[in-house]
């Protein structure tokens, strides 16, 4: 099976999509990057990742839209032209951004269907990007997925590779309900094998990364992969450690945490948002309340600390959940009994 | 023939590659335009918004009712200014080519709009700037050295660590934090003003924004409440052509001027040169005059060219033809300021070539003492816990805990 980075599946998809379905357009700053060069040897840049690159010349400058510099515009268009039946694909170049775009997505997208009786569908894609780790600072690094899940009437996304980026964007680019999927900046070169043709991963269908019976670790985004370097590591120990992927911060897939906690009696769950009103805390309050029973220590938290991320490299690294510490709260909920 | 619908999808006039075109620049030739009393109507001047106030002509002299007639004192200054911040930008893309730094921002051939803005303020003036003036750091005294440690995140770095390179602020400059993301200065540089209009000061607000940011609503917010409440504030719009990949049309300039989004909110507006040092001086104190006499705020369009990339992460090779800036008709804003100290007498090549000399010496020296006190790799390092700090005014319980585990886990 070919192998492919997580920027590759994630255009991959997007061509694939819009092959597939004229409905499907992209809106966002600089996602077509510029016209090329006239002579063909200059490709416009694609987005300031890359991510788009290819796409306006397969599909045109009508299909492939850049816009002005206008969150709230290209979100609330977006909301606008699914309203008529497209399928919009709008870029939020940062997740930050979203403070100025989120009236359409908290009091419109999110409501459109409740509002209007339940008589029109609002397939709008979001995507966006996340994470710390670039040094962007407080304005660009944020991860606000537990946030937005928070919203009823939308769905958010948080792959953790480049299998499931292909396969949960076209789901949700083939969703009727509006769709926020974050990806992960530091997570574009990671690789991994992805098929070529299409495929869907439903929504709210966990991946079990890692199968173990002492202790279970549900982590979000790039999170899966400091949670399975951990578990690799101490499986050279003997120790079991089962990592689940939920993929979905909603619709979360609660029956699969919960199974793996019954079968482990342990739980840490890591995430990089923040430690108030996050996933971490609804994963941590899901087995508080529906398997208490089943614990044997107390649920260990790892996130980043609850202030604003800095933008320095020493301060930064220090900031986001580490190997060294996820590692610590595992072996502290293993010595742990309740 | 039947008529139809259809998207309209705003097109560069050259792509990389194509021959620079810049016909659809509108220029008014230099003196051209009338300069109106600071106290007129805003309805009266709306033509100011459309035509291109300039000073300096193709012979590089001074024409004109806008012509500020600085002495040549004045001008050296704005000249080495100007300069300076070229120069310092060069070395900070350098020093970030080279890994010591993380990111950064160049101003390169926009200069005179920051240099010529700020020194046509008073110094109680508060300017809220964009990620592209660090030219009004320098005027306003921020020394060098500070800048560069803000831009290696070190044990000096003004912002403890915490803000992306190049969002400085200067306090004794009566500077705001720069504010990575877009357009948020605006509004805020509007409430600093109606509070000192509340206040009775004497004081202005001073605000630039790129033209590509012209699109984000907080500045037509902050354009309706400077028209609303005649706040004494002056809005600069920075019109370099380029937000990142998309050209001025897709923020709107294909039919109209930047400027002339003031009128329809009832603001003064002016468009100016913006590579003319006379201009911007003049424009700046027109607006400055008018803001303290108690007439209200105004737009300013400044016309330039972003000769560099829009910062260390995008690369105009790809969206423009790379020689753009050669051909671009509004020229440099050293190379002209430079000419007409010339043509005054009161410049020479040599005297030029003597100034880069020494502000490259003062640049290298203040590098080399910025990085005494740490790089990214090398030196001293920052002290960890200060990402807990100010993030309240007091350290509450939960972030002191915080705080200690980090530290255990460190120990």
């Amino acid at each position: 099976m070919p192998v492919k980075s997580y920027r590759e599946a994630i255009t991959e998809t997007l061509r694939q999509e819009m092959r597939r379905d004229k409905r499907v357009i992209l809106m966002g700053e600089d996602i077509v990057g510029g016209m090329g060069g006239s002579s063909g040897v200059f490709e416009a840049a694609g987005g300031t990742f890359g991510v788009t690159a290819g796409l306006a010349a397969e599909f045109g400058r009508n299909r492939v839209i850049d816009t002005s510099i206008t969150e709230s515009a290209i979100v609330g268009a977006a909301g606008g032209a699914a309203l008529t039946g497209l399928r919009p694909v709008a870029e939020l170049m940062f997740i930050d951004f979203i403070g100025v775009c989120l009236d359409q997505i908290l009091n419109q997208q999110a409501k459109f269907r409740y509002m209007f009786g339940g008589r029109c569908t609002v397939p709008v894609t979001i995507r966006t990007l996340m994470g710390a780790g670039y040094g962007a600072g407080p304005q660009h690094s944020a991860s606000l997925h537990g946030m937005l899940a928070s919203i009823a009437g939308i769905k958010v996304v948080t792959p953790s590779n480049a299998y499931d980026a292909k396969g949960l964007l076209a789901t949700a680019i083939r969703d009727d309900d509006p769709v926020i999927f974050c990806e992960h900046k530091f997570l574009y070169g990671e690789s991994c094998e992805v098929p070529d043709g299409e495929y869907l991963i439903p929504f709210g269908e966990a991946n079990v990364t890692r199968e173990g019976n002492q202790v279970t670790i549900v982590a979000f985004s790039r999170m899966v992969l400091l949670a399975n370097k951990v578990a690799d590591k101490l499986a050279k120990e003997g120790i079991s450690v089962e990592v689940i992927d939920p993929r979905t911060a909603s619709p979360l897939d609660k029956d699969s945490i919960l199974e793996s906690v019954e079968k482990t009696g342990r739980l840490v769950v890591i995430d990089e948002g923040g430690p108030y009103c996050g996933m971490a805390s609804e994963i941590a309050s899901l087995a508080a309340c529906e398997a208490f029973e089943s614990l044997k220590a107390p649920v260990q938290k790892i996130t980043p600390p609850h202030t604003p991320v800095p933008a320095s490299a020493e301060l930064e690294q220090e900031w986001i959940p580490s190997l060294a510490k996820i590692e610590r709260a595992v072996r502290a909920t293993l010595s742990a009994n309740l | 023939m039947t008529r139809q619908s259809r998207l309209h999808i705003p097109v560069s006039s050259a792509r990389p590659g194509e021959r620079p075109d810049f016909s659809y620049l509108q220029v008014s030739p230099a003196g051209a335009v009338a300069r109106p009393s600071i106290d007129a109507e805003a309805g009266s001047i709306q033509d100011l918004a459309h035509t291109l106030i300039r000073v300096l002509d193709e012979t590089h002299h001074a024409v004109g009712p806008w012509d500020p007639a600085l002495s040549a004192d004045v001008l050296r200054s704005g000249l080495r200014y100007m300069l300076l911040t070229r120069l310092f930008d060069n070395r900070m893309l350098k020093s970030q080519r080279q890994g010591k730094i993380s990111f950064y921002v160049q101003s390169t051939g926009e200069e005179a709009v920051a240099v010529a803005g700020t020194m046509a303020l008073n110094t109680g003036d508060m300017l809220f700037p964009s990620y592209r003036q660090q030219g009004a750091f320098l005027v306003r005294g921020s020394s060098m050295v500070d800048l560069m440690c803000q831009l290696l995140s070190n044990t000096r770095d003004m912002c403890k660590g915490r803000q992306l390179p190049v969002c400085y602020f200067s306090v004794a400059g009566n500077i705001a934090a720069i504010s990575a993301n877009l357009a948020t200065q605006f509004p805020q540089a509007v409430g600093w003003a109606m509070a000192a209009a509340i206040k009775s000061s004497d004081d202005v607000a001073v605000s630039w924004t790129g033209e590509g940011s012209t699109a984000e609503a907080d500045f037509h917010q902050a354009v309706l409440f400077a028209s609303v409440y005649r706040a004494p504030v002056i809005l600069n719009v920075v019109n370099n052509q380029w937000a990142i990949s998309t050209f001025q049309g897709f923020a709107g300039g294909e039919c109209l001027s930047f400027a002339a989004r003031g009128p329809g909110y009832g603001l003064a507006s002016l468009r100016v040169d913006g590579n003319d040092f006379l201009a911007v001086h003049a424009a700046t104190t027109w607006a400055a005059a008018r803001a303290r006499a108690g007439v209200g705020a105004t737009l300013i369009e400044l016309v330039t060219y972003r000769a560099g990339a829009h910062s260390t992460s995008d690369d105009p090779a790809r969206y423009r033809p790379v020689d753009e800036h050669r051909s671009w008709p509004l020229g440099d804003p050293i190379e002209r300021l430079k000419q007409h100290l010339m043509v005054l007498g009161e410049w020479s090549e040599d005297r030029h070539a003597k100034l880069t000399e020494e502000l490259e010496a003062d640049i290298n020296a203040a590098w080399k003492e910025a990085v005494s006190y740490g790089t990214q790799s090398e030196g001293p390092r920052l002290n960890t816990d200060l990402m807990f700090d100010d993030v309240y005014k007091d350290l509450p319980p939960n972030l002191l805990l915080q705080r200690d585990q980090l530290r255990k886990m460190r120990s």
